[in-house]
């Protein structure tokens, strides 16, 4: 027997992540101070310069869709009980699938090729999780060590095709020629401007829409379908999921497949949304930051939309620190996203337990269920 | 009569969290005398001899050890004031030497000459005392459950242990290997040492126990001599309340054969056969008993029967047709009118993390009855575990609770609930009152019954003898993964000293002669 930690459900969602986060930004602060730097002044450039005018936000919403991709790739393997580091080789592929569709679909009018677009960018992607995952269900190879290795072969790969088969003739740089111009994801300022508003011009494009919709239709899968609770069951207990009837193999190379397609929405944002052509190292470290999204989220797309916000928030504002701050380098920013992680993610049993207590001790106000 | 007490618990209380395991528990055990203290699974056992033995600490009270206020803050300390302690389940390294085990913890030094040829004189001088002879340089891996078990009690008293804490420890033996241990008690206890003894078997508190206490809901109830006190009063006041002990039940009407096994075999991992050429039959209206010492290829056997395991040689014939191998899995194999409820609850039969009505469709939640195509509708899973748990008393009725948060009982009749109520024809139910108290016990007992009489056929697969013999119409014994004997019960079998040692015998792999 041990002491039940059971927190009410707005406490475990809302009070727990926001207290690490507290603590993440008490603690930077203190590093801050140490240099020299003024933590308030700090923080107000940091919020101002996420949030603070239309550029800003339009800049932080453009991170926070790369974020909300491999946060809900991350989660959604982690529901199957799996652990999915393979984003940042899905979303490399997922570009691959992506660019083959535009240069090639030139003919086709925008409403058709942009969708296919991203259709192929998901089948690469979910390919490149796929095959981790049937070598989990059938040969027992690892998913932690197999998808990292898919992350260097992607890289590999992209970097062979983008020297030798897909560059842009004459060019010294290893990226294509540029897309179609209907291959573009409509710019949010553009629809602005076409509307008669001005707007700043932003990296931020229709793709954090297609975002906030996985979000939604990954809950929906999730908790509203069989093959979600065959999901959730092999994630919680494989053998009772076997005991159910439910093959393990096959979710797990499902979920790995759907993770991969996910993970690839960064590509869909990055190469159809900003950059309209393929390049070397788009994901830029974004798969990687999706598992501390997932973390900080609890693996629920709520909390991960909510997570992927603050981590664009200090991918952005701390951008804006760094510029407006010489003595903050670029590395001090990442060690306060480091201590998010560190807080929200890995010591989030810091307050848990103390939490616990402090509820067990407060008087029932109403009875019910726990 | 003996008259000091060897070990006195003085308002001891122990609570975690919002659980109040021990309320002010007072105890004296007499030096030199077997105490046996029984109660349901949550009564607090468990939580106050690891509060003596040093694992716990007592938010209040006081221990005496010989008269003595002492403090044990861990096991170590326990031991320095000569409590030992047998686990259920053994603390042994399967790899090293009988001597090496005792040794263990008490090696005397750096080097291990000395320490080891101390303990080997030791142990001989032990097994001279009370008859405990083991090899000292066998490997426990080598040696029967019943040796490992007397490893454990050496263990302890080479420390110089005068007080032993047995906790459970019948739960994995055979009848004859039980019968052994308590004549090894009965010298420890004219050695004058004083053991106490964890139960939940009635018969064996009456057997070999000089004083008996009930506790129930973390508090003692009733501290007796034995001698003056019945089983019908220890189980009455293990749940408050009178239950019968023996299943109502009529004679069975036995129809057509609903699952036949021929040459049944499933391989270990290491190749080796766990369940070897096994044939049996299972006919509608008829409870068969599958009796045997945990561990004897019982849970392979259902397993395999459930389309988990995959057979190595065999076949399974449900309604005389031969079950395909390709439909020999968990799913194809429910859809032919199997149900199981799995011998373990929290590892197969429940996800304990999810809402109590989402583990009540396990296994059935492709149901159309559930959603419309690909979805689920929580309204209707609800609404279903709702209406089960109104016939099936399972408290707190809440649906939307966390499994975790029931207790055993209320988990096994969630399990119980979802595979009965698919009216399947034939029933596989392991272990089905595993750690359960004696009220739903009786309640699982008289559904199973209610299956027999609604024509099912029905496999019970226990390792209690008394369940077994209280359900069955037919008892299959198995013992290292063959079929060891099939018998048909005399009426009031419990109490047929006779037919319970020929099952003990069988248990212990005995074969009958070919008649």
């Amino acid at each position: 027997m041990s002491a039940p930690i059971t927190l009410p459900r707005w406490a475990d969602l809302v009070l727990v992540p926001v207290l690490s986060v507290l603590t993440a930004f008490v603690v930077g602060g203190l590093v801050v101070a140490a240099i020299g730097v003024s933590p308030w002044d700090a923080t107000r450039t940091l919020i101002t310069g996420s949030l603070g005018s239309g550029e800003a936000l339009g800049f932080t919403l453009y991170y926070t869709t790369d974020f909300i991709f491999t946060g809900l790739a991350v989660a959604l393997a982690f529901q199957a009980g799996l652990f999915n580091i393979g984003g940042e080789g899905q979303a490399t592929l997922g570009g691959l699938g992506a660019a083959l569709v535009c240069l090639h679909g030139g003919f086709l009018p925008g409403w058709l090729l942009i969708p296919l677009g991203i259709v192929a960018a998901a089948v690469f992607g979910g390919i490149w999780g796929l095959v981790p995952g049937y070598l989990q269900a059938k040969r027992g190879s690892h998913i932690v060590i197999t998808t990292i290795m898919f992350n260097w072969l992607a890289s590999t790969l992209m970097g062979y095709l983008l020297v030798n088969g897909m560059r842009a003739p004459q060019s010294m740089e290893p990226e294509t020629v540029p897309f179609p111009p209907q291959a573009a994801i409509p710019t949010v300022h553009g629809i602005l401007e076409a509307l008669g508003i001005p707007s700043a011009t932003t990296p931020l494009n229709l793709s954090f829409l297609l975002a906030l919709a996985c979000a939604f239709a990954m809950w929906l899968f999730i908790w509203r379908t069989r093959t979600g609770y065959e999901i959730r069951t092999t994630g919680a207990n494989p053998t009772a999921a076997v005991y159910g009837g439910i093959a393990p193999a096959w979710i797990i190379m499902l979920t790995m497949g759907l993770s991969g397609a996910l993970a690839s929405g960064v590509a869909v944002n990055e190469i159809m949304g900003v950059q309209n052509r393929l390049l070397l190292e788009f994901t830029a470290g974004y798969g990687f930051v999706g598992i501390a999204v997932a973390l900080m989220g609890r693996a629920h797309p709520v909390g991960i939309v909510f997570a992927s916000l603050l981590f664009g928030i200090l991918y952005q504002g701390g951008a804006e620190l760094a510029f407006d701050q010489p003595k903050i380098s670029r590395d001090m920013i990442v060690a306060i996203q480091g201590f998010v992680v560190l807080f929200a993610g890995a010591l989030d049993g810091l307050y848990r337990p103390h939490l616990a207590r402090i509820f067990t001790a407060l008087p029932r106000t109403r009875s019910g269920p726990i | 009569m003996p008259v000091a007490a060897a070990i006195e618990l003085e308002g001891i209380d122990k609570s975690f969290g919002a659980v109040h395991a021990n309320r002010n528990v007072t105890l004296s055990v007499a030096a030199g005398s077997i105490h046996g203290i029984v109660g349901e699974n949550g009564a607090g056992k468990s939580t106050l001899m690891s509060i003596l033995y040093g694992f716990y600490e007592a938010d209040a009270g006081e221990i005496r050890v010989g008269g003595t206020p002492v403090k044990i803050g861990s096991s170590r300390q326990a031991i320095a004031h000569g409590i030992g302690m047998v686990h259920q389940h053994f603390m042994l390294v399967d790899t090293l030497s009988v001597l090496d085990n005792v040794m263990l913890g008490a090696e005397g030094g750096a080097l291990v000459a000395r320490g080891a040829a101390a303990i080997r004189v030791k142990l001989a001088e032990l097994g001279r005392a009370y008859g405990l002879v083991v090899d000292p340089d066998a490997l426990v891996g080598d040696l029967g459950v019943g040796l490992q078990q007397r490893v454990e009690i050496l263990k302890a008293l080479v420390r110089g242990a005068t007080i032993l804490i047995l906790d459970e420890p019948t739960a994995v033996l055979t009848p004859p290997e039980a019968d052994q241990l308590f004549g090894m008690l009965d010298t420890l206890r004219r050695e004058g040492k004083t053991v106490i003894f964890i139960t939940h078997k009635l018969r064996e508190i009456m057997h070999i126990t000089d004083r008996v206490s009930v506790m129930r809901r973390g508090e003692i109830v009733l501290t007796t001599e034995t001698a003056a006190t019945s089983p019908a009063q220890l189980a009455d006041a293990m749940v408050g309340r009178r239950v019968l002990l023996t299943v109502a039940k009529g004679p069975a009407t036995p129809g057509p054969v609903r699952l036949e096994a021929r040459g049944l075999t499933v391989l270990g991992s290491n190749g080796v056969a766990l369940v070897d050429d096994v044939s049996f039959t299972l006919r509608a209206g008829e409870i068969t008993g599958l009796a045997g010492v945990a561990g004897n290829g019982q849970s392979e056997l259902l397993e395999a029967l459930a389309g988990i395991r995959p057979i190595a040689a065999g076949e399974i014939l449900i309604d005389g047709k031969v079950v395909p191998a390709t439909s020999h899995n968990p799913k194809a194999i429910r859809t032919l009118g199997l149900a199981h409820v799995p011998e373990d609850r929290h590892r197969m039969g429940l996800i304990m993390p999810f809402e109590a009505a989402e583990s009540a469709i396990l296994g059935i939640h492709t149901d159309p009855a559930f959603g419309r195509g690909p979805w689920l509708s929580r309204k209707s899973i609800i609404a279903d575990l709702a209406r089960k748990m109104a016939g099936y008393d399972i408290r707190p009725p809440n649906p939307r609770l966390k499994t975790a948060n029931f207790s055993g009982g209320n988990q096994q009749k969630i399990v119980l609930a979802r595979e009965m109520e698919r009216d399947p024809g034939i029933v596989l139910a392991g272990q089905p009152t595993r750690g359960v108290d004696i009220g739903a016990i009786e309640f699982i007992h008289s559904r199973l019954v209610a299956l027999r009489d609604a024509g099912k056929a029905v496999l019970v697969v226990s390792v209690e003898l008394d369940e077994i013999m209280a359900l069955a119409d037919q008892i299959l014994v198995m013992c290292g993964g063959r079929l060891t004997g099939a018998r048909t019960p005399p009426p009031d079998a419990a109490n047929d000293e006779r037919f319970v040692g020929d099952l003990g015998l069988l248990m212990a792999g005995v074969t009958e002669q070919a008649a």
